[in-house]
């Protein structure tokens, strides 16, 4: 078995946790490309006046686009996105980590936060 | 002869970031989290460093996927930080102990460790945020630095091993500098959390737990696991413990204690850790 092949077979085998391998960097170039571009405010301005045409200069794939215009997080990490750069376009539409936990894992903002407190309860 | 006088690795939750700039210190949510650090602030007053050697990941402010350096040491006369794109507080540039980093990179570079050196870096909430924490009233920070960054981003991430022995590495570059300033190690990250998938919010206390009671004395026992059992034991970003075992090695083999050790759940979706090891070298304990 080749080193990469251990990858992304042992990554399977992780419960609910997408492991950012090289598969997922290919696909995600685009997303990711743009993402990063909105550590400057100037083009997350740019974003903001025409999605579209901005989405459109990044090269974005239909499946990536789709997931923006949709503001679905999960279908953005299956297209390929990463966490640390999607996170830079969720604070542009107003979603925190917490926000985008619960609706990872289908549960309401309370009662995500909730389940972390609960986690703290007894340590 | 420079002196290693300890260690510091703690969390470093943006959201921390966010807290100070609203002044939530004594918050409930916030307050035993925050108190874990006047210990810590004692401890800094009584070391006075110079210089702090910080283990760091990057959450792609400075590094994006174009060109993603395994091992990375910033050898800048200063270092910038930036808003990370939603809007965290920015904070005063840090001043880089350059010299030293050069020093650093040729060591780390003859111990057969080819890392990437960088002249211009942006350092993130990864390094600010800790910053922060120790020096919360500072107009200008009183220690300059020498970042290294470890990929924790893209995968493949570095094996435990690896950045046990990077550190260990640094550790012999820091002991043959031949300046005299005082050096503080920091590794920052962790402990277990994970932001995305099914399991967003995934918390490990026994892992955890485990991290903490060995990394001083049994440093080895946290390399027993690969780097994706970390991921699965500790979630995909708390893999960021990487940064506090580069850090335990860049503290070498001499004796430690423990002066303070802080974990508290949760800090937004991160079981939130600071632990303090000072060393007792005859150096030092004049």
């Amino acid at each position: 078995m080749t080193r990469a092949d251990s990858i992304s077979s042992r990554a399977q085998e992780i419960f609910g946790t997408p492991v950012f391998d090289g598969a997922a960097a290919v696909r995600g170039y685009a997303l990711n490309a743009m993402c990063f571009s909105f550590n400057k405010k100037e083009n997350r301005e740019a974003f903001q006046r025409d999605e579209e045409a901005y989405m459109r200069q990044f090269r974005l794939s239909p499946e990536q686009a789709d997931a923006v215009r949709a503001r679905n997080v999960a279908a953005m990490i299956d297209a390929g996105g990463n966490i640390y750069y999607l996170a830079k376009l969720a604070g542009i539409l107003g979603l925190g980590v917490q926000d985008i936990g619960a609706a990872l894992t289908g549960v309401s903002v309370d009662a995500f936060k909730q389940k972390l407190l609960n986690a703290g309860k007894d340590n | 002869m420079a002196q290693i006088v300890g260690s510091i690795c703690t969390s470093h939750v943006p959201a921390i970031g966010n807290a100070i700039a609203r002044g939530l210190q004594n918050d409930p949510y916030w307050k035993p989290f925050f108190d874990g650090f006047a210990p810590v602030r004692q401890w800094l007053d009584r070391v006075r460093p110079d210089v702090v050697v910080a283990f760091y990941n990057d959450h792609g402010l400075n590094f994006f996927l174009d060109k993603m350096p395994t091992f990375a040491v910033g050898a800048a006369p200063a270092y910038s930080n930036d808003d990370e794109g939603w809007g965290i507080p920015v904070s005063i540039p840090v001043d880089g102990a350059q010299a030293l980093s050069w020093h650093v990179i040729e060591a780390l570079v003859s111990s057969d460790f080819d890392i990437t050196m960088c002249q211009e870096m942006l350092l993130d909430h990864a390094v600010m945020v800790p910053f922060q924490l120790c020096w919360p009233s500072a107009q200008t920070w009183p220690v300059r630095i020498v970042p290294i960054a470890i990929n924790t981003v893209q995968h493949p991430l570095p094996n435990p091993q690896r950045c046990l022995a990077l550190g260990r590495a640094v550790n012999r570059a820091l002991r043959s500098w031949a300046g005299g300033e005082r050096i503080v190690v920091m590794g920052t990250g962790g402990l277990s959390h994970q932001l995305e998938g099914r399991r967003a919010g995934h918390i490990n206390k026994d892992y955890d737990r485990f991290c903490l009671d060995n990394l001083k004395d049994h440093p080895e026992a946290l390399t027993s696991h690969s780097t994706l059992d970390i991921v699965e034991l500790a979630g995909s970003q708390g893999v960021e413990v990487l940064n506090w075992i580069a850090a335990r090695g860049a503290l070498g083999d001499t004796a430690l204690s423990e002066v303070t050790r802080t974990y508290h759940i949760p800090i937004s979706n991160t079981a939130a850790a600071v632990q303090v090891l000072e060393t007792r070298e005859p150096a030092y304990s004049r």
